[in-house]
C-alpha cells in the first residue's frame, strides 16, 4: 500500500511540477543537464528502496523451513556479501556520473556577458559591465539576459552570506562576503523564471527574490539600450511633483535616478524602476497602488527591511508612486 | 538467578597505576581532546596563512628571545618531571615531595616567560586574523600550563598531608608527570608555527 | 595499604545471598532526601534524569515544530512574525540536536554501558553527575532566553557574519555559542567516561570480541565525540570572541574568512550525525537479535562497518559546503568519500536483515521500531546519496528536499530506533511493562504521520521551496503541499502522545516485568529490573557473546570483592583479565556546585571577558573540594 502511494507521488513529482521555479522545469543549459543527472540518480536509488524492501518482507514473511542453520548461514553470507558488492558498484557508478555533469557544468571559457551581482539584506543589484565604462548600467531584482549566450554572473555579498538560485536556469552559487564566486547562465528558451535567495540571510530571507528574463538577442538589446539612458524627466503635473517629493525628502539620499541628483546607494537604483515587474525583490506587482502602498509603509510589507518608513501625506504619497511609475 | 562462582579476585591489588589504573585512561583520553583541539587550532593557522597575501599581517615576525628560552626550559623542566615520576612509581615518599616542589617552580616559571611573548608577536589579538591566532595558540597553551601548576600545587599539598603516602597518589604523581609532558609536545608544534612560519 | 585497617575488610566471599544483598545496598545506595539526590552518582539515576530531561527537550523542540506547521501552512500566513519563526527554527534545531538527540543517545549510553559490560557503575561517576547539571543549565538558558523572546535566531549552524558582531546585533548568537559550549563540556565528559568504563570495567573474560554491539556503537560514538567536539568548541569560542573582544578570526577586512566557520563548524556538525546515528545502529542491533531469537548475523562486519562510519565521518565536512564555491575537482573528491560511507550503512542494513531472515522474528513493539526505521532510514539514506552528488546538491541545497533527507535520517534513523529501545528497557529501567495496545498505536500514528510529513517535503525541494522561510507568496505552487504536510504533522504528534501517555502510565501501573521479560542474551537481564544500586550482587564472568543464551548452569561469576566499600573489577583492555579490585567514589554535592560555579563563568563571558579571569576561582575551589580525599575506605588503596 506503502508502495503505491509512493509511486502515485513519484508520478505526481514527474508531471506536476511547473512552477514557476523549479528544478524540473528546467530551461537553462546547466539546469537541463542537472535535471538528467537529477531524475536518474533518483531512477537508480528508487530501485535500490524497493530492493531492500523486498528482502525486508521476504525476511519478515519467509516460511521458515527444516533446512540447517548452518546452510542457512552460508546462503546469507553469500547475499549478504553480494549486496555489498553491489553496493559498491552502485556508488561507484553514481560517483563517475556526478563527476562528469560537474564538468559540464564548468565555468564557459569566452562568456558574451558580464554581470556582477551584488547581494544585499534583503534585495539584489546586477551591474551590466561594459567595457566602454559610460554603457555600465545598474539595475534591481530583474536580470534580462539573451538567450542561447553564455552569462558570466560575478557573484558578490554587501553584508551576509547569500546564494543566487535560479532553478530554472542552473544550481545555486553562494554570495559570500570577502569573496568572489562566478555563476554561468545559459538559457535554451526564452521565459520569466523566478529565482529566490536560498542561504538563510536574516529576517527577510523569505522575501529576497529575483526574475531572470531570458529573451531574444533583438529583445534584449533593445531593452539593455534602455536601461542605459538617463531616467525620462516626468512631463505630467503629477510625476513632476513627485520628483520634486523625491528630490526633498530622504529618498534621494538612498536611491540613485540616474540624470538627476539623486545619487544615493544604500537602496536600490531607480532610474528605470517604472519598467520592472515587481517591486521590493519580487515581493508585489509593480502598479502605482503597489508602489504607493510600498512606500506609505514599507515595514509593513517587508518587516525588518532596510527602507524606513518617511512620513509623507497623502497627496505627496500619490505624487511619488506617479513619478516612479513614468521611471520606465 | 542461579550462580555459579568460578573466580576469586580476592588476591588483587585494591589499586594498581599505570594501565591498569582508570584514571591514567582518563588523563589519557583527556589529553586526546586536548590534543585534538591543539591540532584544530593549528590547522587554522594554516588556512588564514594560506589565505593571507602577506604573513604575518602588517607586523613584524615575532621577536625570538621569550619564547625560545620557555621552549629551552619546558625540554629542561622534562628531566625532573621523569625523575619525579620514576620516584613515584618506587613510592618515594621524600623525594616525591621535593619533586613535586621543584616541578611546581618549572611550571610557574614558564608563565613569568610566558608574559613576555605576547608583546613579543607586534600585534594585537583584535588587529587582524593573524593576531587572533597567535595570541589564541598562546592563551590556549598558556591555560594548559595554568591547570597543570594549579594541578601540580594541590597534589604537592597532598603529599605533605595524611593522604599521601597512597598508591592512589603516587599514581596522581604519575599522571601529573604525564600531563606536564603532553603540556610540553603539545608546545613543540605552537612553537614552530608561531615563530618560524612566519619566518619562513 | 591493607595492613593501616583497623577493622578487616568484610568481603562477600561466602556471604549469604540476602546478607550480601544488604550490606551491597547499605554500601552502594544514596543518602535519602533532597541533598541525597542532588549528590548521588549513582550512573542509573543520572541517566534516568538525563533521559527524562532530554524527552522534555524532545516536547518542546516538537511544539515548536508545531508552530512552524502552523505557519507555513498557509502563503503568507500571519500567526508569527519573521523575528519569531527565526528564532523557533534555529531554537528547533538546536534543541532537537544538541539538547535532545546527542544528550539522549549519552543518556542511554550512560544506563546501558555499565550494565552491559557487567560492572558497578560508569567511570568517574562524579564526572557523570557534573554533566548532567552542565546539560540542564545549558538548556535552560537557551529556553530562557526563548521565553523573553531573545532566542538565537541565526540557524542551528549559526554562518557568520549573520551571526557575528556587525550583523547579529544583542546577546542571541552569544547564547546559542554558549549553550553549545555547555553542551559540548557535558558531551565529552560522558564521552571519557564511557571510553574508560569500556577499556577498563568490563566483566573478566569479555574480551573485545564478546563486547556487545551497543557497547560498541557507544564505544565508538565516544571516540567521535572526543575527536569532534574539539572544533565546535573553538568555533564557539573564537565566535564570542569575534563579537566579545574583537578578534578578527571571521572578518575578512582584516584577513579573516567567512567560510573558515563552515569549515570547523561541519568538521564537527558532520561527525555529529553519526554520534546521533551510531547508538541507535546499536539500539537496532540489540533488538534485532533479541526478537529473531538468534545472535546477530555477522558481528565482525557490523563493528567494523561502526568502526569505519566512525572514521569516514571525518573526511565528509565539505559535502555541506558545494555551493560557497570550493574548487570542483575537491568537492568531486567529498562527493567520493560521501558516497563511500554507504558501503559501511549497507552492511549494517544487509547484516540486521540478514539476522532477521535467519532467525524467527517476534513482532513486539521494539521489533516494529526497528522494521519502521529500516524502511524509513533507507530513504533517508539513500537521499543522502543523493545530496552527496555535487551537481545534484547545487539544486537541493538549503531547500525542503535536504530537510526531508535530515529529517528521514534524525527521525526514521535514530529517533525510531531510540522508541523501540525505550520500550525495550523500559522495563528494565523501571521494572514495568509497557502497553504493547498503545505501543502498536503509537508505532502506527508515528510512522505513518512521519512519512505523510516528510516524504513530500522531497518535492517541495524539487519545486524551489527554500528553506528556513518564514512564509512564502501565494502564486508559488506550494501552498497544498504545505497544508498537507501541516495536517500530517497532526497525525505524527498524536502519536508521540500516545507513546509519553503510554510511558507516563506504564511507569506507574505498568505490569511487572521481572528480570528478564523478553529473554533477552546480554548482561542488563541477569539483574533485577530496575537493578539494585550496585547492580549485581557478583560480577559475572563472560563466557560467550550472549551469556544469557549460552549459560549452562547459572551465570557464572566472581567472589572475593570487598562489600564495605564501593568495589568493582578493572579488567585489561583487550583479553578483559582482572587487574585490580578499584573503588568507586562515593556520593558528593561537589560536582553540583562544580557545575554551577562552571555556568556562572560561561554564561557571565557572554557579557563580560572578566568573568573568565573571576569565574576560574570558584572553579578551582570547587573542584578541589571534589577531588580532595575525605578519608573514606574508597581512598585505601
Ligand atoms: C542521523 C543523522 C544523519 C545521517 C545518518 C546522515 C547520513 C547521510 N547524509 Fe546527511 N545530514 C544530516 C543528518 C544525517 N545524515 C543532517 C542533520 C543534515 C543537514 C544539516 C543542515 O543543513 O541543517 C544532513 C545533510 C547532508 C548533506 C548536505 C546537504 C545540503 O546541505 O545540501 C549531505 C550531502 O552529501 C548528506 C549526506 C549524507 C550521506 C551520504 C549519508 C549516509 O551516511 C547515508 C548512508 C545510508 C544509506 C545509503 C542507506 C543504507 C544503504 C544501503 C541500503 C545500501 C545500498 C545503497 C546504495 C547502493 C546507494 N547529508
Ligand atoms: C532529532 C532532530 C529533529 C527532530 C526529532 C525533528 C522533528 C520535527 N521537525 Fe525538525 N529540524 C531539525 C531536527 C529535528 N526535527 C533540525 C536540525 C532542523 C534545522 C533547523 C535549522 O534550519 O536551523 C529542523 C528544521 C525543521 C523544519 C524546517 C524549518 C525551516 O527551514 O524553516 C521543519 C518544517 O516543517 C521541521 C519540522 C519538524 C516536525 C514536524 C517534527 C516532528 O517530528 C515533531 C514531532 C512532535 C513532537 C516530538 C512533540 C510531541 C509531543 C507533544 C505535542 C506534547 C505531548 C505531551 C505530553 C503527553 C506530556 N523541522
Ligand atoms: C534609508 C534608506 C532608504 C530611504 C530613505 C528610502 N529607501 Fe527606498 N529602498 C531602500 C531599500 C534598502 C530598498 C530595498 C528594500 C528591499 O527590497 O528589501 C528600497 C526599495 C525601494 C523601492 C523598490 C525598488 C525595487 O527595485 O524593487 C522603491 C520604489 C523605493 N524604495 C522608493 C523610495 C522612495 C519613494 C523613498 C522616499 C520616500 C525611499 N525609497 C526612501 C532604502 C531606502
Ligand atoms: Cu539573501 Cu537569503
Ligand atoms: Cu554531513
Amino acid at each position: 500500500m506503502k508502495c503505491n502511494s509512493i509511486l502515485l507521488l513519484l508520478a505526481f513529482l514527474i508531471s506536476g511540477c511547473s512552477g514557476a521555479q523549479s528544478v524540473l522545469n528546467a530551461n537553462g543549459h546547466a539546469a537541463i543537464a542537472l535535471k538528467e543527472l537529477i531524475l536518474a540518480i533518483v531512477l537508480v536509488c528508487s530501485a535500490v528502496w524497493f530492493l531492500v524492501m523486498i528482502a525486508l518482507v521476504s525476511a519478515l514473511a519467509r516460511r521458515r523451513i527444516r533446512e540447517s542453520d548452518a546452510i542457512s548461514e552460508r546462503k546469507a553470507t553469500v547475499v549478504v556479501s553480494g549486496a555489498v558488492g553491489a553496493t559498491v558498484l552502485v556508488v561507484s557508478g553514481l560517483t563517475i556520473a556526478s563527476f562528469h555533469t560537474t564538468r559540464a557544468l564548468s565555468e564557459a571559457e569566452d562568456p558574451e556577458l558580464t554581470i556582477v551581482v551584488r547581494a544585499q539584506q534583503w534585495w539584489w543589484q546586477f551591474t551590466y559591465v561594459d567595457p566602454r565604462s559610460t554603457e555600465t548600467f545598474v539595475t534591481a531584482n530583474e536580470l534580462h539576459i539573451p538567450i542561447g549566450k553564455d552569462v558570466r554572473l560575478r557573484l558578490e555579498s554587501g553584508d551576509v552570506i547569500h546564494s543566487f538560485w535560479v532553478p530554472s536556469l542552473a544550481g545555486k552559487q553562494d554570495l559570500i562576503p570577502g569573496r568572489e564566486n562566478i555563476l554561468t547562465l545559459r538559457a535554451e528558451r526564452p521565459g520569466v523564471y523566478r529565482g529566490q535567495c536560498a542561504e538563510f540571510c536574516g529576517l527577510q530571507h523569505s522575501h529576497m527574490a529575483l526574475f531572470v528574463i531570458a529573451e531574444g538577442v533583438a529583445d534584449y538589446e533593445r531593452w539593455a539600450e534602455g536601461q542605459r539612458r538617463m531616467s525620462v524627466d516626468p512631463s505630467e503635473a503629477e510625476a513632476v511633483a513627485g520628483k520634486a517629493v523625491f528630490m526633498a525628502r530622504q529618498c534621494a539620499a538612498c536611491h540613485t535616478i540616474r540624470g538627476t541628483g539623486a545619487s544615493g546607494t544604500t537602496g536600490p537604483d531607480l532610474t528605470h524602476i517604472g519598467s520592472r515587474r515587481t517591486i521590493a525583490a519580487g515581493l508585489l506587482e509593480n502598479t502605482r497602488g503597489s508602489l504607493a502602498a510600498w512606500i506609505a509603509d514599507p515595514q509593513k510589507l517587508k518587516p525588518g527591511n532596510n527602507m524606513p518608513l518617511v512620513p509623507l501625506t497623502s497627496d505627496e504619497l500619490r505624487q511619488l508612486a506617479a513619478y516612479m511609475e513614468v521611471l520606465k | 538467578m542461579k550462580e555459579r562462582v568460578v573466580l576469586d579476585v580476592s588476591k588483587l591489588p585494591m589499586h594498581d597505576m599505570g594501565i591498569a589504573s582508570p584514571a591514567w585512561w582518563g588523563t589519557c583520553a583527556f589529553m586526546l581532546i586536548e590534543g585534538s583541539g591543539f591540532a584544530l587550532a593549528i590547522a587554522i593557522y594554516f588556512y588564514l596563512f594560506s589565505l593571507a597575501p602577506k604573513w604575518p599581517i602588517d607586523a613584524p615576525s615575532p621577536d625570538l628571545f621569550a619564547g625560545t628560552v620557555l621552549t629551552a626550559l619546558l625540554l629542561a623542566s622534562i628531566v625532573p618531571n621523569i625523575l619525579v615520576s620514576r620516584w613515584a612509581k618506587a613510592r618515594a615518599l621524600a623525594k616525591v615531595r621535593i619533586g613535586l616542589i621543584v616541578m611546581s617552580l618549572l611550571a610557574a616559571a614558564p608563565l613569568a616567560l610566558r608574559i613576555f611573548e605576547f608583546p613579543a608577536m607586534h600585534v594585537s589579538w583584535d588587529e587582524n586574523a593573524y593576531g587572533s591566532i597567535v595570541w589564541t595558540l598562546l592563551g590556549l597553551h598558556t591555560t594548559h600550563i595554568i591547570t597543570d601548576l594549579i594541578d601540580t600545587l594541590v597534589l604537592t599539598c597532598l603529599m605533605f598531608s595524611r593522604h599521601g603516602d597512597n598508591t592512589r597518589r603516587y599514581g596522581d604523581v604519575e599522571d601529573n608527570a604525564l600531563y606536564w609532558n603532553f603540556v610540553i609536545v603539545a608546545w613543540l608544534p605552537l612553537y614552530v608555527c608561531i615563530y618560524w612560519v612566519p619566518r619562513l | 595499604m591493607i595492613e593501616d585497617r583497623k577493622r578487616p575488610p568484610l568481603t562477600d566471599d561466602g556471604l549469604d545471598d540476602s546478607v550480601l544483598e544488604r550490606h551491597l545496598s547499605q554500601t552502594w545506595s544514596a543518602s535519602p532526601g533532597f541533598w541525597g539526590a542532588l549528590a548521588t552518582v549513582d550512573h542509573k539515576v543520572i541517566a534516568r534524569r538525563y533521559i527524562v530531561t532530554a524527552f522534555v527537550f524532545l516536547i518542546l523542540g516538537g511544539l515548536l515544530a508545531v508552530a512552524m506547521r502552523i505557519q507555513l501552512a498557509w502563503p503568507e500566513a500571519r500567526f508569527l512574525d519573521p523575528d519569531r519563526y527565526n528564532q523557533i527554527f534555529t531554537t528547533h534545531g538546536s534543541t532537537m540536536m544538541f539538547l535532545f538527540a546527542v544528550p539522549v543517545m549519552e543518556a542511554m549510553a550512560i544506563y546501558l554501558v555499565p550494565l552491559m559490560v557487567g560492572t558497578r557503575n560508569i567511570a568517574f561517576p562524579r564526572l557523570n553527575a557534573f554533566s548532567y547539571w552542565i546539560i540542564l543549565i545549558g538548556g535552560l538558558l537557551l529556553w530562557i532566553s526563548f521565553a523573553l523572546d531573545a532566542a538565537p535566531d541565526v540557524g542551528w549552524f549559526a554562518y557568520v557574519p549573520l551571526s557575528g558582531p556587525e550583523y547579529g546585533p544583542g546577546k542571541r548568537a552569544d547564547i546559542w555559542a554558549q549553550m553549545i559550549t555547555f553542551t559540548e563540556l557535558s558531551a565529552l565528559a560522558v564521552a571519557v567516561e564511557i571510553v574508560v568504563t569500556v577499556f577498563k570495567q568490563r566483566a573478566p573474560g569479555m574480551s573485545l570480541d564478546r563486547i556487545p554491539l551497543l557497547v560498541w556503537s557507544m564505544l565508538v560514538m565516544a571516540f567521535i565525540v572526543i575527536m569532534a567536539m574539539p572544533a565546535i568548541m573553538f568555533a564557539s569560542s573564537t565566535l564570542i570572541l569575534d563579537r566579545l573582544v574583537e578578534t578578527q578570526f571571521y572578518n575578512p577586512a582584516e584577513g579573516g574568512d567567512a567560510l573558515l566557520w563552515q569549515h570547523v563548524f561541519w568538521f564537527f556538525g558532520h561527525p555529529e550525525v553519526y554520534i546521533i546515528f551510531l547508538p541507535a545502529a546499536g539500539m537496532v542491533s540489540t533488538i534485532v537479535a533479541t526478537f529473531s531469537r538468534r545472535p546477530i548475523f555477522g558481528y565482525l562486519p557490523l563493528v567494523m562497518a561502526f568502526i569505519a562510519t566512525g572514521i569516514l565521518a571525518f573526511g565528509l565536512w565539505v559535502h555541506h559546503m558545494f555551493v560557497v564555491g570550493l574548487p570542483r575537482l575537491g568537492e568531486s573528491f567529498f562527493t567520493a568519500s560521501s558516497m563511500a560511507i554507504a558501503v559501511p550503512a549497507g552492511i549494517q542494513i544487509f547484516c540486521w536483515l540478514a539476522t532477521l531472515w535467519l532467525g524467527r522474528p517476534v513482532f513486539t513493539t521494539p521489533l516494529l521500531f526497528v522494521i519502521g526505521f529500516i524502511v524509513t532510514f533507507v530513504i533517508g539514506g539513500l537521499t543522502g546519496v543523493m545530496v552527496a552528488s555535487v551537481p545534484f546538491d547545487a539544486q537541493v541545497h538549503d531547500t525542503y528536499f535536504v530537510v526531508a533527507h535530515f529529517h528521514y535520517v534524525l527521525v526514521g534513523g535514530a529517533v525510531f530506533p531510540l522508541l523501540g529501545a525505550i520500550y525495550y528497557w523500559f522495563p528494565k529501567m523501571t521494572g514495568r511493562m509497557m502497553s504493547e495496545t498503545l505501543g502498536r498505536w503509537a508505532f502506527g500514528l508515528i510512522f505513518l504521520g512521519f512519512n505523510l510529513t516528510f516524504f513530500p517535503m522531497h518535492i517541495l525541494g524539487l519545486q524551489g521551496m527554500p528553506r528556513r522561510v518564514y512564509t512564502y507568496q501565494p502564486e508559488l505552487p506550494w501552498a497544498g503541499l504545505n497544508l498537507f504536510i501541516s495536517l500530517s504533522a497532526l497525525v505524527l504528534v498524536s502519536g508521540f502522545v500516545i507513546f509519553f501517555i503510554d510511558a507516563l502510565r506504564s511507569w506507574r501501573s505498568g505490569k511487572p516485568a521481572g528480570p528478564d521479560p523478553w529473554s533477552a542474551g546480554t548482561l542488563e537481564w541477569a539483574t533485577a529490573s530496575p537493578p539494585p544500586a550496585y547492580n549485581f550482587r557478583r560480577i559475572p564472568v563472560v563466557e560467550a557473546r550472549e551469556p544469557l543464551w549460552s549459560r549452562s548452569e547459572g551465570l557464572a561469576v566472581t567472589k572475593g570483592l570487598q562489600v564495605d566499600r564501593r568495589e568493582l573489577i578493572v579488567s585489561s583492555v583487550v583479553e578483559a583479565l582482572p587487574e585490580a579490585r578499584e573503588s568507586s567514589p562515593r556520593d558528593s554535592i561537589w560536582p553540583f556546585w562544580a557545575a554551577i560555579a562552571t555556568s556562572l563563568m560561561l554564561i557571565g563571558s557572554i557579557f563580560t571577558p572578566w568573568a573568565v579571569v573571576w569565574g576560574s576561582i570558584p572553579i578551582a575551589v570547587t573542584l578541589i573540594g571534589w577531588f580532595w580525599p575525605k578519608g573514606t575506605v574508597e581512598d585505601t588503596s
